[in-house]
């Protein structure tokens, strides 16, 4: 009796797993683009809300419609879950006639829906999320990494930390993959450009208190407090730090910091800071421009993440007319091959491992009395050539031989 | 310099502090849901989102009514203590008949609507709150820099938790809380006002959380997330001490705070869940917690 009863649960299971018949797609007329991002933990202030508006403004830009077909826009939230994400992206897949998705803020999430993106192949533009597998180990044909990544802020932060004579490091680092990847990244730019690491602690994700972890770093005798954590766990210990005072001695490089998170800490807490952005509002007159429309309705300057979704929403939409069709593969194959050219990028390009290539921006955070108006936070030390930023392709990505 | 087991004994005294600093939070977090667990036998899963209310009580009431730190550290556990009591007479008191599950489910809803509330309008980024100027600076102990603030927090936690023991096991009103908790209707019968006792134990226990996150605004970010992060590891630090358990709650979390500040330096990894691995020895081998009774 009971080994029946198991099988109508598995049978109950199967069908749900299935879903309905895919009778309930899209009409055929419409371009539908999905957003699943960090809509209510943690990374919710780097993109979430804010992004959606920027995929909304690209959407106005281009004009309302592509092909003389409506664009629909679908968001869900995958609470850093990667199951959730993976299994929303293939209900829209399955369902809704997803056609493209934007997604990203945690590397976890990200992998996972990649992974659906390939089976599905539906072109998936992950952004905000760092780890820089998703386009190594991680890859797959229909992943594009927009924005940044953790080789580009290795690059970026430590060249210019070690440049600046901080020699000897100690890492701080989120215990995840992309803490770990983060942390790999920099120690190898350190290591080549003449400085060492002399030891590192991994902390768990959202730790409540960071002076234990502060204390060690500040035993160890390095020069520099490097962050290689992001959002709430970033914050908290950079603040712990100067509360410690062991900003005092140490100097302190934050490997992935938003602007966001520099408006939280208050300026006089983040001032002297190097770190490596992807987008600033307050760059050019196209920036700013596109900054003003976005604070109208969102109350805040956008991230690189926005700027980033902006790009992305306006870069596939120009590949679908190109094509004259939202055939993945066709556009796929147009993505690759087309420069960017908007207000986030100028002369971007998709690589064959699915890396955006385009200018990093080192930034160095203004002290209070140097900042003249709101949101007035980085000087721009140095623009790093996309090449140089994202590095050569590294061979792991079988679509990109070495 | 000296070392134990490798360890320098600097080092080993750092983390003591550190780990004390840390345990008054929980001692303090975790006394609050032992009160109300104590004498309702609710389960207050809306407690980590009352310790972020009491922060941004603090925090708006800084921004835009220009009340300092100390007015703050008496007026927001007093403000959402109220809401508390509030929401005692509303909903909570609705469910006593049934199951504790009933209580338990009833709060966690109640957190994840103050979180999602608080969320909407303050974003997930958080805010800084300035550290009162008075308590500004380092103490410089020889082996360590304790930040003045720190050590105000151990402070404030000491006080306030042999306060509420001495007034819950040595006072009148303590004895009349526990009668009430013993046989409610026979106290009734006496003319004490049970319902009213009850929701002021709830306000009560409240008001402790509020104060935890008001001393906590100063030296973590004030965002919507604080409380929940922390709630799940004070429910285990009750679970330790005994549930309900007055003494337990302030002895296992200030001893909590001392061992996982031990792991941070040990196996880093480990320390998020080592409070759980000793939660677990504990019920295996004394199901009702350290300080529970059987």
């Amino acid at each position: 009796m009971k080994s029946l009863k198991s099988v109508w649960a598995a049978a109950a299971l199967v069908m749900a797993a299935l879903g309905p018949a895919p009778a309930a797609f899209a009409a055929a007329d419409e371009v539908v683009i999905g957003d699943i991002d960090d809509f209510s933990g943690t990374y919710a202030d780097v993109g979430g809300n804010g992004a959606v508006e920027a995929i909304h403004m690209a959407i106005a830009d281009f004009g309302g419609t592509v092909l003389g077909k409506k664009i629909t826009v679908l968001t869900a939230d995958h609470q850093n879950k990667p199951d959730i994400g993976a299994s929303k992206f293939r209900e829209w897949a399955d369902q809704s006639g997803l056609t493209a998705l934007l997604g990203g803020s945690n590397t976890g999430v990200s992998i996972a829906m990649a992974k659906v993106a390939a089976t599905k192949k539906i072109p998936f533009f992950a952004i905000g999320a760092g780890g820089s597998s998703l386009t190594n180990e991680d890859c797959t044909a229909y992943t594009v990494h927009y924005a940044y990544d953790t080789t580009a802020l290795a690059n970026g932060t430590a060249t210019t930390v070690v440049q600046n004579g901080g020699k000897s490091w100690f890492f701080l680092t989120a215990d995840y993959a992309f803490g770990t990847q983060l942390q790999t990244a920099a120690s190898k730019v350190v290591e080549a450009n003449g400085g060492k690491t002399l030891g590192a602690v991994r902390v768990p994700l959202g730790a409540s208190d960071f002076s234990s972890f502060l204390l060690q770093a500040q035993g160890s005798g390095a020069q520099v407090l490097a962050l290689a954590n992001a959002g709430e766990d970033f914050s908290n210990s950079l603040k712990a730090a100067n509360e410690f005072g062991i900003t005092k001695k140490m100097k302190p490089a934050a490997l992935l910091t938003f602007i966001t998170n520099i408006d939280s800490l208050g300026l006089a807490t983040a001032q002297g800071l190097y770190l490596t952005d992807g987008f600033y509002w307050d760059l050019n007159d196209d920036t700013r421009a596109f900054s003003k429309r976005f604070f109208e309705k969102i109350k805040k300057e956008p991230t690189m993440d926005d700027g980033g979704y902006y790009s992305a929403t306006l870069t596939y939409l120009k590949a679908v007319k190109a094509v004259g069709s939202t055939d993945a593969d066709k556009v796929m194959a147009e993505l690759k091959k087309t420069k960017i050219n908007d207000m986030f990028a100028k002369g971007g390009y998709i690589r064959a491992d699915g890396v955006m290539v385009h200018d990093m921006y080192v930034m160095q955070v203004k002290s209070p009395q140097e900042s003249k108006y709101p949101w007035d936070y980085y000087r721009l030390l140095r623009v790093m050539k996309g090449e140089e930023a994202f590095g050569p392709i590294t061979g792991l990505c079988s679509l990109a031989p070495k | 310099m000296t070392e134990i087991f490798g360890v320098p004994v600097a080092v080993i005294l750092g983390q003591l502090m550190l780990g004390l600093v840390n345990g008054s939070f929980y001692a303090m977090l975790s006394l609050g849901l032992a009160v109300i667990f104590g004498l309702m036998g609710v389960v207050n899963f809306a407690h980590g989102a009352f310790y972020a209310l009491g922060a941004f009580a603090a925090l708006l009431s800084l921004q835009h009514l220009g009340i300092n730190y100390w007015a703050a550290l008496v007026l927001s556990p007093l403000l959402i203590g109220l809401l508390g009591i509030a929401s005692e007479r509303l909903l909570l008191r609705h469910i006593y008949q049934l199951e504790p599950l009933y209580g338990l489910l009833l709060t966690f809803g109640m957190a994840l609507v103050i979180e999602g509330l608080l969320h909407q309008y303050f974003g997930a980024s958080g805010q800084s709150y300035p550290v009162p100027s008075a308590l500004r600076g380092v103490f410089n102990l020889g082996f360590m820099i304790l930040p003045i603030y720190r050590a105000w927090v151990i402070l404030v936690s000491m006080v306030v938790c042999f306060s509420v023991w001495y007034i819950i096991e040595c006072t009148r009103l303590g004895g009349t809380l526990r009668a009430a908790t013993e046989n409610a209707p026979l106290l009734q019968a006496f003319g004490v006002n049970v319902p009213l006792l009850v929701a002021v134990t709830y306000g009560g226990g409240v008001a402790l959380a509020a104060l935890a996150g008001v001393l906590s605004a100063p030296v973590i970010l004030v965002s919507p997330q604080m409380g929940s992060s922390l709630v799940i590891v004070v429910f285990a630090v009750v679970v330790i001490g005994g549930m309900g358990s007055i003494l337990g709650a302030v002895v296992s979390g200030l001893s909590l705070g001392v061992i996982e500040g031990f792991t941070k330096v040990i196996y880093p990894e480990a320390s998020n869940i080592v409070v759980f691995l000793i939660m677990a020895l504990v019920l295996i081998v004394r199901p009702a917690g350290l300080f529970g009774k059987e």
